[in-house]
């Protein structure tokens, strides 16, 4: 732990990534370009590199993910890591070890990485002080989900050739989204102009405080954007406790072609997945292969995990701790 | 008879406002005299002498909100272990909370913690009694009988009677018995979150709780005291609109009290950002805003007392991300330095600090204490307010270390603490 403090790489000067709060835009830039290179990589037919020959990753999962485990689990195969998925139903959690328990309990194992995701804000914050290798944050609570604005902000920066100036609508619903809060600040730093869209019951009190403009008709809120980021909306949050039903969310913040119009001409369009096809997104305006970005997000984010992963490695301490070193 | 003879100490009774320079003799327990010429002609026969050196000797402090984990909870916190923390933070009174296993809502229960308290504690420990059977909030307790057993006021404590027409009946109810209704201020449909909701929890992505929460209960319980009568106390007020609220009806007449922690007194919300379970408490830590109107709101005599709130949590329900953590914090020993940092920063006199701690509890409960008075048990505290020091969880009294106060530095403390006239506390001196 001593040696990883005493010498961090200039490149990403960081232990953790645990959110995208504290991040610095020369960070943000590295990780980007870093991720550039990976880009071109996994589209060889060898796709392998060493970078993380005989380190030990760990996939710790308390809440189901397809994707982002996926992503990461290929991301760590690439760089040549030995790679562990756990996937941690939070009932048993709840039933009896805590989860400082399992934390510790998994460290004791000597991973180099941990990817952690959990439903609740702060908990990854929490195990990245109780471990000795580096903790990855792929998703807490409605806090962060900083590789996810990293792809978001990869995939724009790779179509539109920068991210300073552009006019970006989130829509959907906010409050719950740790896709919109690591999004929200990542733009921001990188020069962009942030909107936010959806239903007050949807919208997390203070939120114009983050630096975005905040609208509730979303014709309006995506008029002149460039691009426009869609969020998934839990079935259960539409069936009256935040907005009436399906029918009349679609109706309002469903995005069509219709509210598509009122963006510029060139906007694209983005989802963090699974989507839900007729509720928060139409199904044309998904597969339109000349305004959905949402197949190269994901291409986006294996490559942006190789960087971060890549990036944080080079903290690591190379030599053999003594025995006991890193109890 | 024992005797023991306090010289040169600064005496202050807040009741009364009388501050100065002299003596107090202690006799089997009693407060036999006191005041500035007192033992002119010599000290009495086989008195301990406790020299103070100018330091204040005030009566012992009055903490009306302590929860422990007995009975059925003892891990967490004794009766025993609670009553010594209690000495230790020169508190010679405490009101312990309802919120045991089993419920104190029976003459029975209440027997019991006075009985357990007398044989295993070192201070004085009186019952706050259930305010609804099983602390269910449907059905009222009987506060007659529970009155003649000792209880001294009827709480849900942390839990809130959320409906209308239990609260109407009981505050009309123990009006005629004069009985003491503290509510915990929070509707309950609305506090559904784990922090102050603000811009920062947005950012930190944990569920709020409206400042609303409060003020909508509070509002509803004078409205029904205005109908009622009885006597309405608020456990704990958090936000600047409650204090405004309750100015108003102190103004309007209305029998309304409150109090406030210290740990609202001293910290807000940002001491949440990173995620600390030891800061998530209820009601939440709120603005910076709210804290300072809750001091002048205390200045201004609008929040009559103030509260530990001590509530021991064991690692099991602290060391967990933050949603899932327990809501509480211990106090007792805090509750003084807390308040104490008020007087240095100039927002309150000592004085008013202090009778928020004493005579004004005991006014409010009806103990017939927090005075320096000839007659009166001699529950009294000698307090440093000037020594500088660091708190340090290992050496809390508590098994709970769940302090929101770790490591901070503090300006004065309890130095040694008297209960009807027996020594329970001398700082550095374990006893």
């Amino acid at each position: 732990m001593t040696s990883a403090d005493k010498q961090l790489s200039p490149l990403f000067p960081h232990r953790h990534l645990l959110g995208i709060e504290g991040l610095s835009p020369s960070d943000i830039t590295a990780l980007l370009d870093l991720a550039d290179t990976y880009v071109e990589q996994n589209r060889q037919v060898d796709k392998k590199g060493s970078v993380l020959r005989g380190r030990t990753q760990i996939n710790l999962f308390f809440e189901a993910s397809t994707r982002t485990q996926s992503s990461f689990e290929l991301a760590g195969k690439r760089l040549g890591a030995d790679v562990m998925n756990m996937s941690v139903s939070s009932s048993s959690v709840k039933k009896g070890e805590t989860l400082i328990d399992t934390a510790v309990t998994l460290n004791a194992m000597h991973p180099d990485l941990i990817i952690i995701r959990h439903q609740n804000s702060g908990a990854v914050e929490l195990l990245s002080q109780k471990v000795s290798c580096s903790v990855i944050n792929a998703g807490d609570g409605a806090h962060e989900h900083p590789t996810q604005a990293l792809l978001d902000a990869l995939t724009i920066r790779r179509r539109k050739g920068k991210l300073q100036g552009l006019l970006v609508a989130i829509c959907g619903d906010i409050l719950h989204s740790r896709v919109a809060r690591s999004n929200i600040l990542l733009l921001n730093a990188m020069g962009a102009r942030v909107r936010v869209v959806g239903p007050p019951t949807l919208m997390p009190s203070g939120i114009e405080r983050l630096g975005v403009e905040v609208f509730h008709d979303m014709k309006k809120g995506l008029e002149g954007v460039d691009i426009v980021m869609m969020l998934r909306l839990q079935l259960e949050r539409m069936t009256g406790s935040y907005v009436p039903s399906q029918r009349e969310y679609f109706h309002f913040y469903g995005l069509d072609y219709a509210k598509l119009a009122h963006a510029k001409p060139d906007a694209l369009v983005m989802h963090p997945g699974p989507m839900n096809r007729g509720v928060e997104i139409d199904s044309a305006v998904a597969d339109d292969i000349d305004r959905s970005l949402i197949r190269e997000q994901v291409e986006m984010g294996v490559a942006v995990r190789m960087a971060v992963l890549d990036a944080l490695s080079r903290n690591l301490p190379n030599e053999l701790p003594l025995a006991g070193g890193r109890a | 008879m024992s005797r023991t003879a306090f010289i040169n100490a600064r005496l202050i009774d807040p009741a009364s406002g009388f501050e100065e320079r002299g003596n107090l003799l202690v006799e089997n327990g009693i407060i036999a005299d006191l005041g500035p010429a007192l033992f002119n002609d010599g000290l009495p026969d086989g008195a301990e002498v406790v020299d103070c050196n100018g330091r204040v000797l005030a009566p012992g402090l009055i903490d009306c909100r302590v929860f422990t984990g007995e009975p059925g909870a003892e891990h967490r916190e004794t009766l025993a272990l609670a009553s010594k923390a209690a000495a230790a933070g020169g508190v010679t009174t405490m009101i312990v909370m309802p919120n045991t296993n089993p419920v104190i809502d029976d003459v029975a229960l209440v027997d019991f913690i006075e009985r357990r308290a007398r044989d295993t504690g070192v201070v004085h420990v009186h019952t706050m009694a259930a305010l609804t059977k099983g602390l269910e909030g449907r059905e009222m307790t009987e506060f007659g009988l529970l009155l003649e057993a000792g209880a001294v006021g009827f709480t849900d404590g942390v839990k809130a009677v959320a409906n209308a027409q239990v609260m109407r009946r009981a505050l009309s109810y123990a009006g005629h018995l004069g009985a003491l209704i503290v509510q915990h201020a929070e509707e309950p449909t609305l506090a559904t979150g784990v922090m102050n909701e603000s811009e920062l929890a947005g950012r930190l992505g944990l569920a709020g709780i409206p400042a609303i929460a409060e003020t909508i209960m509070i509002e509803r319980d004078l409205r029904l005291l205005e109908t009622t009568g009885g006597r309405y106390h608020v456990a704990q007020v958090s936000c600047e609109a409650s204090v405004e609220i309750i100015r108003k009806a102190k103004t309007r007449g209305l029998p309304v009290t409150c109090g406030v922690s210290a740990a609202h007194l001293q910290l807000n919300e940002n001491d949440v950002q990173s995620y600390r379970t030891f800061f998530k408490l209820s009601p939440p830590l709120r603005a910076e805003q709210d804290r300072r109107a809750l001091v002048a709101g205390l200045a201004d005599g609008t929040i009559d007392v103030i509260v530990s709130s001590h509530d021991p949590r064991d690692p099991d329900v602290k060391r967990r991300p933050f949603a899932e953590a327990d809501f509480g914090a211990i106090g007792l020993e805090t509750l003084l330095p807390a308040a104490l940092a008020l007087v240095h920063n100039g927002d309150l006199p000592l004085g008013r600090m202090l009778a928020a701690l004493t005579c004004l509890p005991s006014d409010l409960l009806g103990l017939g204490r927090g005075r320096l008075v000839t007659g009166l048990p001699a529950d009294l505290v000698l307090i440093d307010t000037e020594v500088p020091w660091r708190l340090e969880a290992a050496n809390l009294k508590s098994i709970s270390k769940n302090t929101p106060f770790e490591d901070r530095l503090f300006q004065g403390r309890a130095i040694r603490t008297m209960v009807g006239g027996r020594t329970v506390y001398v700082q550095g001196e374990e006893r």
